[in-house]
């Protein structure tokens, strides 16, 4: 096979490009370019886009032998992923910008332009498994549970599943570390990245600010009383304790949870764990990996990156996914990705969109 | 492996190759003042007038240099200080909007850093300055010039502009001319004292020389304030250990290049006007860029440049070099992302036009054969190269 190995400049990719050479593929090396101005991206070498990042994939790439490129994606990512990111903390949801890069970008920007340049897959250092199913491919969690991906895969359609070739699956992270090391790959002492690409001092809400100005308004409790002020809604999520600054104790002594976001009003309403508790959810926009559920099936629902997997039943009608959990499940955000798994495997994912709490006081939409 | 991107860099000669590995177990220093000093020194000075020779320079106009970048941030930072310092109203700095980038970065950052005022100076559709444009803008306030600088030849189109008649212009009003002439010394003729031009760029690889070495050359009653301080080995304009052997590759290449010229130009043109004839045919609708009329003083004789509208310069740049075939879409790098070039754009075209450029430039080991290889494959990847691009404009 002829395949894109899409190479950050990390051990993982590097590792992942690595083995698609020894399983005798004709690889070639691309490193995407997300930023038209590198250097304002991260000059340390954790991130994915910076010129340091960009160096290191080239030296992978000539130590595995193979051919490398440079492609220039970032006019794409601004709009598709960063101004998309932007957009959805100022309407109080909270986004990942992750998913979205794999699901504008990764796997269809660049996946297509490779197809139509002759590649027949896309290769990546994703921590997650393609088993092939009786009907296709399946996507499934990787066997490091610590680092398993697939929640951020999870907006990949069978077509694309096809076409898509995650070496690192079987994998855990230290034998990958040791097999860069081993492999000759400067890469392998590498620091893992943990933060968004696209703010490299990780100061997400600072850079909400810089682009959305400062919105001050009150944080109230779901009582109405104003207990403190904030700069600018966009600083909060749902299910957030910490960085609330109320002067004032709950009067039971109890944390308080954020559990509104109103953009409109510049209102964050925050309450006990008792409110925020979710019995349900809707969720919008889905993608199924192979033919969409009929009926009511049970399955387990991811709704943040590196959260648990809630037991529910979910019933897809139309454009929607109904989602009703088992138990109480707390920290649901609209904005963020419910991604269903079925054991190890993943059957799809949609956007949520609104939740339904147990306390009567609420449906959150935004 | 089928190489058409002489114009980044060109073997070396075979001559230059061994003049430099020749010294290269030789040790003395040029400035230093026994026998083996005097010995380094006696090259540096025989392989300076080699050089002036071939280029209608004295040996004293010549500077040693690290390379065109640094002739061209010297030329333009130095003139610019030194002319500045002896009347403070000449602040604009007159540039061609298709200059290479060691010029233009230079001018522009002596805008952010100095008080320069950049003057861009407009170019035609195929990327040529004329003199009317330069005379133009000089007579605007013709005593706050502080320098004039336009290429010799493009680098990405190979356009060659009017040297001699736009040094007419700045001589008649006392304003001095630097010339970027790292594409033209060696591919067309060039005669420094002939032409007028005050200060002259060129470098060693892109003439069958080794890399890092090049020359500024400059008229003695040119005043030049130094960038590279130290022990100002070079007429206390610039300092740094003379690098003998290097200096001895170059010296020989200019000598055999600028000799071999009228014969080589003769058999670049020829294979040239068979890829453009050539690619013309094969893709219709591919844009030459540059001027169509290849004549001696109008386009270098080893660029042919071509737009494939509808794709990516970089696909048809990869799907070559998976071939075998090197060539370059002519714009600068970071990083190697591929950026709009700002030549193109000078020219009049759209960015997304502009993106889809494609360079080949022949030199001293091309072939008829390197023509074939060429035009044998390029229909095909243009053809998929454009598949590409119009799936990725439907997506957009």
């Amino acid at each position: 096979m002829r395949v894109l190995a899409a190479m950050s400049g990390g051990v993982d990719s590097s590792v992942a490009a690595a083995r698609m050479v020894d399983a005798g593929h004709e690889v070639v090396g691309v490193h995407l370019a997300l930023s038209s101005t590198p250097l304002s991206h991260r000059e340390g070498a954790r991130g994915c886009c910076s010129l340091e990042d960009a160096r290191d994939a080239r030296r992978a790439a000539d130590v595995l032998g193979i051919p490398f490129y440079v492609w220039d994606v970032a006019e794409r990512f601004r709009r598709d992923v960063i101004e998309d990111f932007v957009s959805e903390y100022a309407q109080g949801r909270t986004p990942n910008p992750c998913l979205r890069c794999n699901e504008r970008i990764k796997f269809a920007a660049v996946l297509d332009r490779a197809l139509a340049l002759g590649f027949d897959a896309v290769c990546t250092g994703h921590y997650a498994r393609i088993l092939e199913g009786p009907d296709g491919p399946e996507l499934h969690r990787a066997v490091d549970p610590a680092k398993d991906q697939s929640y951020v895969l999870g907006v990949l359609n069978r077509t694309q599943l096809e076409h898509a070739l995650f070496p690192l699956g079987e994998s855990l992270k230290t034998e990958v570390r040791a097999e860069a090391a081993a492999r000759g790959l400067a890469v392998a002492t590498k620091p893992d990245s943990h933060d968004i690409c696209f703010i490299p001092d990780g100061d997400t809400v600072g850079f909400l600010r810089s682009r959305l100005g400062d919105a001050p308004g009150d944080i109230v409790d779901s009582s109405g009383r104003r207990l403190g002020s904030h700069e600018g809604t966009y600083g909060f999520t749902i299910g957030q304790r910490r960085g609330l600054r109320i002067g004032m104790p709950a009067p039971d002594g109890r944390p308080r949870y954020v559990l509104d976001i109103s953009p409109v009003t510049r209102t964050v309403t925050v309450g006990t764990a008792e409110e925020l508790a979710v019995a349900g959810l809707t969720g919008i926009r889905p993608i199924w990996c192979g033919t969409p559920p009929s009926g009511p099936i049970e399955c387990s629902v991811q709704f943040r990156a590196h959260g648990i997997a809630a037991p529910a039943v979910i019933e897809v009608s139309d454009d929607e996914v109904e989602v009703e959990f088992r138990g109480p499940v707390h920290g649901v955000a609209p904005g963020q990705a419910a991604v269903f798994y079925s054991g190890t495997r993943v059957l799809g994912s949609a956007t949520i969109a609104r939740t339904r709490r147990i306390t009567p006081r609420s449906t959150t939409a935004c | 492996m089928t190489y058409l991107d002489h114009a980044a860099t060109t073997p070396m000669l075979p001559e230059a190759i061994e003049a430099m590995t020749a010294l290269l177990p030789v040790v003395g220093n040029p400035s230093s003042l026994h026998a083996a000093g005097r010995a380094a020194r006696r090259v540096v000075e025989e392989s300076r007038e080699t050089i002036a020779e071939a280029i209608g320079a004295r040996p004293g106009d010549i500077l040693f240099t690290s390379g065109g970048t640094e002739s061209d941030n010297l030329a333009v930072k130095g003139i610019f200080w030194a002319r500045r310092a002896a009347d403070p109203r000449r602040r604009r700095i007159l540039v061609g909007a298709a200059e290479h980038h060691a010029v233009l970065d230079t001018v522009t950052w002596l805008a952010a850093q100095e008080g320069a005022e950049p003057v861009f100076l407009e170019v035609d559709p195929v990327g040529r300055v004329h003199a009317d444009t330069v005379r133009k803008a000089i007579a605007e306030s013709p005593e706050t010039v502080a320098l004039v600088s336009v290429m010799w030849a493009n680098n990405e189109v190979g356009t060659i502009s009017p040297i001699s008649d736009i040094a007419e212009v700045c001589r008649e009003f006392g304003v001095p001319l630097h010339c970027d002439a790292v594409q033209a010394v060696g591919q067309i003729p060039v005669d420094f004292a002939a032409s007028g031009v005050d200060a002259l760029t060129f470098t060693g690889h892109k003439l069958g020389g080794p890399l890092g070495v090049g020359a500024l050359v400059v008229r003695r009653d040119v005043a030049v304030t130094p960038v590279l301080h130290g022990g100002g080995q070079e007429r206390d304009i610039r300092s740094g250990t003379l690098d003998t052997p290097a200096i001895a590759g170059f010296a020989a290449a200019v000598r055999i290049a600028v000799a071999r010229q009228p014969e080589q130009a003769h058999h670049l043109r020829r294979l040239r006007d068979r890829i453009i004839a050539g690619v013309r045919a094969r893709i219709p609708d591919s844009i030459l860029g540059g001027d169509p009329d290849g004549g001696v003083d109008r386009r270098l004789p080893g660029n042919a440049h071509f737009l494939f509208p509808g794709c990516e310069g970089d696909a048809v740049l990869m799907l070559l070099d998976a071939q075998g075939i090197a060539c370059s879409t002519g714009s600068a790098c970071t990083a190697g992302v591929a950026r709009p070039s700002h030549v193109l754009l000078a020219m009049g075209f759209d960015e997304e036009t502009a993106r889809s450029s494609v360079r080949f430039s022949l030199g001293h080991t091309s072939t008829a054969e390197d023509v074939d290889r060429l035009l044998a494959v390029l229909p095909g990847v243009v053809e998929r190269a454009r598949r590409a691009g119009l799936l990725a404009a439907a997506r957009r």
